[in-house]
């Protein structure tokens, strides 16, 4: 094995990774096996499992087995984009507040100071009551929630690198700042950034399946993980795998990345400072 | 000295290793009289501080004893209970550490953590008035509001004398030094030096007191053990280890320390010394030993009696003795460089500071000077005078708030990157911090083709020829072209960005503390890596260090700051034999040197 | 100290400025969002009216903020919509307002002492088996949303063994302690999730004092074990631990709002999570900035505390 893929030696490494492996290909090929399309009621509302329908119907006598293999694609897809407009953001304005260590510089941290005092969910539901619902909403308003919490890593590691003899010698030879970031900076915050990029990940997995549950993002009838919690959570006590499987699906999810993380911050060394999913935004 | 008295310290075939299996420490015995001070020496990795937490009965973690024995006042140190090993340390045998701003607690104020140490062993004399009569031994006592304070308030020196009043608060007979001074300034290191020689002196204290620093521990110590790769390489008394070494890698140490009362050319050690779990079956100084024959490597040489009280590890110590002074000199020669009266670079009135918020600091206050071409100035001062600073200025990477720069009859700009592409290849910069000052993460000759490139304008085939050449001048081999910095010691990192500076072949190379993180044997290796360089490319120096003995070895003439100020400038000679200010005059006194017989 | 109240209020007040941005400008006109298609233009602008629509924007923020800042938290929206002549919020939320409290309250009353302890327990036996065991424990719990817990939960001990209800539904004007089984399930939900947090972070900051150098001088200098834990390691362990309980309630705020819907509690986060679901822009801002408040609170308690505990911060740098 590669020494980058060292952490697969752990035993919460291999789990993890095979269980979000096993969670992401579901999300993404289960669709092309599903028996059943997954809008259109095939039996009567909330029937239990049988040899045709696995996993029960749901409220309205939909398969569930069918919308759960459907489900998973539209948060994981979110939260990845949401994630990567993150980090595209957080990333900018960490590497010039850390790198220019001018003016603008306590400028930018302390409007980021102000965005971390605010509850990540209310900066959320307050967007909605403004915009409505609507997927550009939800990757919008959770890559801003995610932006200031990876720019303010991204510029304490600028900063802890920008004083180091290669970059001071490459801006004593006067070279552009913009060759100095690529060059001597960049490679070298790589990995204390990424580190908990997992755990951002799963954060906006998180927040963005709670929105849904919470009736103010997916609109029904999309097919989603955490909407059909939410759909059939009043029925529960009929049919229970309604909402059991789907809820079952996204703590596999999440506590695969989890695992994962965790298991490369140990690998590379790092005193795995407690970063939980909830923690890694602070 | 008088006849040994009763030895206080006992340690008989100490071995500790890890506990995944590779020895540290093996087989260190030594005795420590009463009221006298051991000095234990070595270079990082000789495995000396385990040996002196192994006094106390501790180990890291990790580390674990592996036999030999420990007696302190009669009482065995090893193999006690946990319980007893409480009530023996702080009691029975002290410690003072390395940073005394880490090891004192930060939310205990100052004579409250005195007051600990006394209620764990002397309960009952625990008053107010004991704590502040050990507060008067370490002449803490003239400030009644100290005991009130928290460590964060203190200074270093008065940190460091406060975990010193707490180690001698319960008078034990025996205390264990680890590198007292080391993060201190000379003229505090002098000031705490005195204080622990009048503990030994008046309360008849016996220390043993590690150190990497030859020169204050023969400033120190009764005797003197010197390790390598976890064994004792020699031991004696101090003056005679200092003055007649037996042992090759005893008298290379002893021969790398730059004194600046005797100024002479450095011989460094080449090499570095081996880790824990390298070590080779023979004596583990061979790859570096100038003397090493076939047989040395064979077996571990025995500890063998020089003379009864002097012990050396090697097998050819009586053919070397009569082998005389290790060959060297010839700086006198080196110096008499003619001066030429142009200058290659005018510094007038310069002024810098740092801006914290609306607080502005000056760090540099109108300081002028010049350098000619093919000199080496160098800038001296203690952490803090501004000298880095000025190095920082003359390279661009942090603007003067006054005054101008020179370089070769044009003012150069306040930033790098708005200087003209000449100017910016002719001066250079070298690092102090060896293990930040190349990119982890390209290869060393990646590093030095940068500036090939980028300043020079040479193709990719052209530069390649180059790095060649270049690892040749800094005397390294060309395969560590292809090495990543993370492969290399620290020296040779720092020879790899010497090379680096030597790419775009500079006028002014600007050194900033470029030894001071090194091993002293290492630190003479690239001293005289630079001297040689210098003479041979006609180079201008300046010289930025803290150390006077560094000076006198590689400089033609010296300026002396202080908080921002020059105090005093001149030629070597001039400044540290008749020095004018009285600053300089404090510095030189404080500097540790050795003693005048020392061997060379 | 001065610093941090100002940094508060400025937080504050940047809270307010988003929050009112995030309501008003944002597409569409808040009247006819509110009515719903159907409206007749007169109505809509006589809600229009009502709402202060037709001022300027800075005037609608100043006098927002000012009715704020007094204990006026404004009119309802909706109810201005369904026809009342005075909606007033206050009304709406005093109810919910102590119910959330209420739900907070018990939730920290577990929670700080048992991540403290717990996590400090797990520090001094850093290293054995059953810190491992606690350490992917608890790594499983933290990365649980509370609405998956919350409906794990329920499939466990209503549908399964049947002895908790499912829902804590408490009708207005009735304490929820009344019935305290109905609380069982919204706390044990809230502590799952944010416990196991900070167990960890509580247990990271103590192993790392464990390992300061001053702990091991204090042992070399013979002081017993006892002394060197509460004296040295925990005290300076605690200001660390301040910062991460605070934290942690921190995320209980956001995790209440979630969990009230999940068991149609009656609280602050569903009355807010049904206001943004109707666009009710009076209480969505005046719940919001209410949240801010408690928010920003906790960080300057947090920071308080910390100032008490640490000397070093005491003194102006």
């Amino acid at each position: 094995m590669t020494g980058r893929l060292r952490f697969m030696r752990s035993f919460s490494g291999a789990v993890g990774v095979t269980i979000v492996v096993f969670v992401v290909a579901v999300a993404i090929f289960g669709r092309y096996v599903a028996p059943y399309d997954p809008n259109v009621p095939v039996t009567v509302p909330l029937a239990p499992p049988s040899s045709h329908y696995w996993l029960g119907t749901d409220f309205l006598g939909r398969d569930v087995f069918s919308r759960l293999l459907y489900g998973g694609r539209s948060v994981i897809t979110l939260a990845a984009l949401a994630t990567g407009l993150g980090y595209l953001i957080g990333m900018s304005v960490g590497l010039i507040a850390g790198f220019s260590r001018s003016r603008i510089d306590p400028v930018l941290m302390r409007s980021v100071d102000v965005m971390l005092a605010f509850p990540p969910l209310l900066f959320l539901l307050v967007l909605i009551s403004g915009a409505g619902t609507g997927v550009e909403v939800l990757v919008i308003g959770v890559a801003v929630i995610q932006a200031p919490g990876i720019s303010r890593i991204v510029r304490t590691a600028t900063l802890e690198v920008s004083v180091r003899g290669y970059v001071e010698a490459a801006i004593a030879r006067g070279e552009r700042s913009y060759a100095v970031i690529v060059r001597e900076v960049l490679p070298n915050i790589m990995a204390p950034v990424l580190v908990d990029s997992g755990l951002r990940f799963t954060y906006s997995i998180l927040i963005i399946a709670s929105v849904n549950f919470l009736g103010l993002g997916l609109q029904p009838p999309a097919s989603d993980w955490a909407l059909m919690i939410s759909d059939n959570r009043q029925y529960i006590a009929i049919q229970a795998w309604a909402v059991l499987a789907p809820a079952a699906m996204i703590a596999l999810l999440t506590i695969g990345i989890n695992l994962t993380g965790d298991a490369i911050a140990r690998s590379l060394g790092r005193s795995y400072v407690p970063k939980t999913a909830r923690s890694a935004v602070i | 000295m008088s006849d040994a008295p009763a030895p206080v310290v006992q340690v008989v075939g100490l071995s500790l290793g890890l506990t995944t299996g590779d020895p540290v420490v093996e087989d260190v015995s030594f005795t420590v009289g009463a009221g006298q001070i051991l000095g234990l020496v070595g270079e990082s990795g000789s495995g000396k501080t385990t040996t002196a937490l192994a006094l106390l009965g501790y180990t890291r973690r990790g580390v674990e004893l592996r036999g030999g024995s420990v007696s302190i006042s009669g009482q065995p140190i090893l193999g006690q209970g946990i319980s007893n090993l409480r009530n023996l340390r702080g009691k029975v045998v002290s410690y003072v550490p390395q940073d005394p701003g880490g090891a004192l607690n930060p939310s205990l104020r100052v004579g409250d953590a005195v007051m600990d140490v006394l209620r764990a062993h002397r309960a009952g004399a625990a008053s107010l008035e004991s704590v502040k009569a050990s507060l008067e031994r370490v002449e803490l006592g003239a400030d009644p509001r100290l005991p009130r304070r928290y460590p964060h308030q203190l200074s270093g020196g008065q940190q460091q004398r406060v975990t010193i009043a707490m180690a001698c608060v319960c008078d034990p007979p025996v205390a264990v030094l680890d590198e007292p001074t080391t993060g201190l300034d000379v003229i505090t290191q002098d000031r705490i030096l005195a204080e622990l020689a009048r503990l030994r002196d008046d309360d008849g204290m016996a220390m043993v007191y590690v150190s990497h620093d030859l020169a204050v521990v023969a400033k120190m110590a009764d005797r003197i053990v010197v390790m390598y790769a976890g064994r004792v390489v020699e031991s004696g008394p101090a003056d005679e280890v200092i003055e007649r070494p037996r042992h090759p890698y005893t008298r290379a140490l002893v021969s790398a320390i730059p004194d600046f009362r005797r100024p002479r050319a450095l011989r460094g050690i080449p090499g570095v010394s081996v880790g824990v779990g390298e070590w080779p079956s023979g004596c583990a100084f061979v790859p570096r030993c100038r003397h090493a024959i076939g047989r040395c490597s064979e077996s571990l040489p025995e500890l063998s009696a020089a003379t009864p009280d002097h012990s050396v590890r090697c097998i050819r110590w009586q053919e070397l003795a009569s082998d005389g002074a290790e060959p060297g000199d010839g700086r006198a020669a080196a110096t008499a460089v003619e001066a030429e009266d142009e200058a290659l670079l005018q510094v007038d009135h310069l002024e810098v500071e740092y801006r914290n918020g609306r607080r502005r600091n000056t760090v540099v206050h109108d300081v002028s000077f010049a350098i000619e071409s093919g000199r080496c100035v160098a800038l001296v001062g203690e952490s803090g005078s501004g000298k880095t600073t000025i190095g920082r200025c003359l390279a661009g990477l942090h603007p003067p708030s006054g005054g101008r720069i020179v370089f070769d009859g044009s003012e150069l700009a306040a930033f790098a990157r708005n200087r003209p592409l000449a100017a910016r290849r002719r001066i250079q910069i070298v690092f102090q911090n060896p293990f930040e000052s190349l990119n982890p993460r390209h290869k060393v000759s990646s590093s030095i083709e940068r500036p090939l490139r980028v300043l020079r304008g040479l193709s990719q085939g052209d530069s390649r020829t180059e790095v060649g050449e270049l690892l040749d001048r800094a005397k390294l081999p060309r395969r560590v072209g292809d090495r990543f910095p993370i492969e290399l010691s620290g020296g040779e990192r720092q020879r790899v960005a010497i090379a680096r500076a030597l790419a775009a072949k500079p006028d002014l190379l600007i050194c900033d503390e470029v030894t001071s993180a090194l091993d002293v044997s290492v630190q003479a290796a690239v001293l005289e890596l630079l001297s040689e360089l210098q003479r041979d490319l006609r180079l201008s120096m300046l010289f930025i260090t803290h150390n006077l003995g560094v000076v006198a070895c590689v400089a033609d003439s010296v300026l002396v700051m202080d908080r921002g100020s020059l105090r005093e400038s001149g030629s070597v000679a001039q400044v540290l034999n008749a020095p004018a200010d009285e600053y300089t005059r404090r510095l030189l006194s404080a500097a540790p040197c050795l003693p005048d017989g020392a061997y060379s | 100290m001065g610093r941090r109240l100002l940094g508060a209020a400025v937080s504050l007040l940047v809270a307010s400025v988003l929050i009112f941005i995030g309501t008003s400008v944002l597409p569409g006109n808040a009247a006819s969002v509110v009515l719903g298609r159907g409206a007749t233009p007169a109505a809509v602008q006589k809600l229009e009216q009502q709402m202060h629509l037709n001022k300027p924007l800075t005037t609608q923020y100043t006098n927002w903020l000012g009715g704020f800042v007094h204990g006026d938290l404004g009119d309802s929206s909706i109810g201005l919509a369904q026809g009342q002549k005075h909606a007033p919020v206050w009304a709406l939320i005093s109810d919910p307002v102590k119910n959330s409290l209420i739900l907070a309250l018990i939730t920290a009353l577990f929670m700080i002492p048992l991540s403290l302890g717990l996590g400090a327990l797990a520090a001094v036996y850093a290293g054995r088996p059953a810190d491992h065991a606690i350490s992917i424990m608890s790594l499983a719990a933290i990365a649980l949303p509370e609405f998956v817990i919350g409906s794990l939960l329920v499939g466990v001990f209503f549908v399964w063994l049947d002895v908790l209800p499912p829902v804590a539904i408490i009708p207005p004007g009735q304490s929820p302690l009344s019935d305290p089984t109905k609380l069982i399930l919204p706390v044990a939900t809230l502590l799952l999730a944010s416990l196991a947090a900070g167990i960890r972070m509580v247990r990271a900051g103590m192993v790392e004092t464990l390992q300061a150098e001053y702990v091991m001088a204090a042992r070399l200098n013979g002081l017993s074990e006892r002394w060197v834990l509460w004296r040295y390691a925990m005290r300076n362990a605690l200001a660390p631990s301040v910062q991460v309980l605070a934290q942690n309630l921190q995320w209980l705020i956001g995790g209440i709002i979630i969990t009230e819907t999940v068991f149609a509690y009656p609280g602050l986060g569903s009355l807010l999570v049904t206001a943004v679901g109707n666009r009710d822009l009076g209480v969505v801002q005046s719940v919001a900035m209410l949240i801010a408040v408690v928010y920003v609170m906790l960080n300057l308690v947090a920071d308080l505390i910390v100032l008490l505990l640490v000397p070093k911060l005491r003194e102006p740098a």
